[in-house]
């Protein structure tokens, strides 16, 4: 079964979530994929959806280019939403 | 023990999930893949807590009747005793079985007893699965590689004259109809309904579950009242 395709598993906790990816699976195809999936991901209540993807459809970044992708953010922390104070009437947010 | 009617009919559905399901759980550590090991270790555990509420309807201790019986006071069918064989003889009888057991959890649900439809209703969801995790393994073992077309039919020839007592009470045409139409996207067939085997139901059985119940119950047979 060496060379049974990989497929990547996506699984939605609850309801208003995103599907958040959990591993993967080796399957033939994407009926016994999503099976597999569901028997391997799913076995303590971890989901109500699953999708799967084939993982050569992939397309990743390069990790030699982390530093030209992500380093420049680094210097940029105005960016992030901290620099005003909520009012207390907004309560929790 | 005595064996009421209402005993005996749920000794027959609980011994059919508990030795179907210790059977499935012996491909833990020898599956041909992690995800199906998971797959029938899975299946496994939704038969024994099948098992376990339907000895527990029963009002009798549950342990006693799955670690102190011999194989005469087992009800089970013959077909869920039968040793694993390959990969495709597995499958080919989780379909068979789970097949009939659907049929017979649909009478279950709408009975009077006072905890069968309970059951049912956990149980018929986990059949579901179980059904479409055979029908779509054997859909691809049979239309799939010459071998493992073989084996499949291998298996259903086997497997078929173990058939009969799988579909007393329940309607044999609509399990029928049910198994050939996987039966023929998976370009199997099944053998013409001849002699059948019988007698689980009455505690004659096999030589195979001997060693079955050898393995299953020496802990507590060997250590009374051991817990852990």
């Amino acid at each position: 079964m060496t060379n049974t395709p990989l497929w990547e598993v996506f699984v939605r906790a609850r309801n208003g979530l995103a599907h958040k990816h959990v591993g993967s699976v080796h399957a033939a195809d994407a009926t016994m994929a999503l099976q597999a999936a569901r028997d391997v991901y799913t076995r303590r209540g971890e989901g109500l959806s699953l999708w799967v993807v084939p993982s050569n459809a992939i397309v990743a970044s390069d990790p030699t280019d982390r530093e030209m992708l992500f380093e420049p953010t680094g210097s940029k922390i105005y960016r992030h939403p901290t620099f005003y104070e909520v009012p207390e009437e907004v309560g929790h947010m | 023990m005595q064996e009421t009617p209402r005993i005996r009919m749920l000794l027959g559905l609980a011994d059919d999930a508990l030795i179907h399901g210790h059977r499935l759980s012996e491909w833990t550590g020898h599956a041909p893949t992690l995800e199906e090991e998971l797959a029938l270790a899975n299946i496994a555990l939704d038969l024994i807590g099948q098992a376990r509420a339907l000895y527990q309807a029963t009002g009798l201790p549950e342990d006693d009747l799955a670690y102190l019986r011999d194989p005469h006071q087992f009800r089970n069918v013959l077909i869920a005793e039968l040793p694993n064989g390959d990969f495709a003889f597995t499958i080919a009888r989780l379909l068979l079985v789970a097949t009939a057991a659907d049929l017979a959890w649909r009478d279950a649900a709408t009975s009077d007893d006072s905890d069968l439809p309970a059951i049912a209703a956990m149980a018929r969801n986990e059949i579901a699965y179980h059904i479409r995790h055979a029908a779509d393994w054997l859909i691809r073992l049979g239309d799939g590689t010459e071998e493992s077309h073989r084996r499949s039919q291998n298996a259903l020839d086997a497997l078929w004259p173990y058939t009969g007592e799988l579909t007393v009470g329940i309607d044999r045409s609509a399990w029928l109809g049910a198994i050939e139409a996987v039966l023929e996207r998976a370009t199997l067939t099944h053998p013409a309904d001849g002699w059948m085997q019988g007698g689980g139901r009455d505690g004659r059985h096999t030589e195979h579950l001997g060693h079955l119940l050898a393995e299953m119950q020496i802990l507590p047979r060997s250590h009374p009242g051991a817990t852990w």
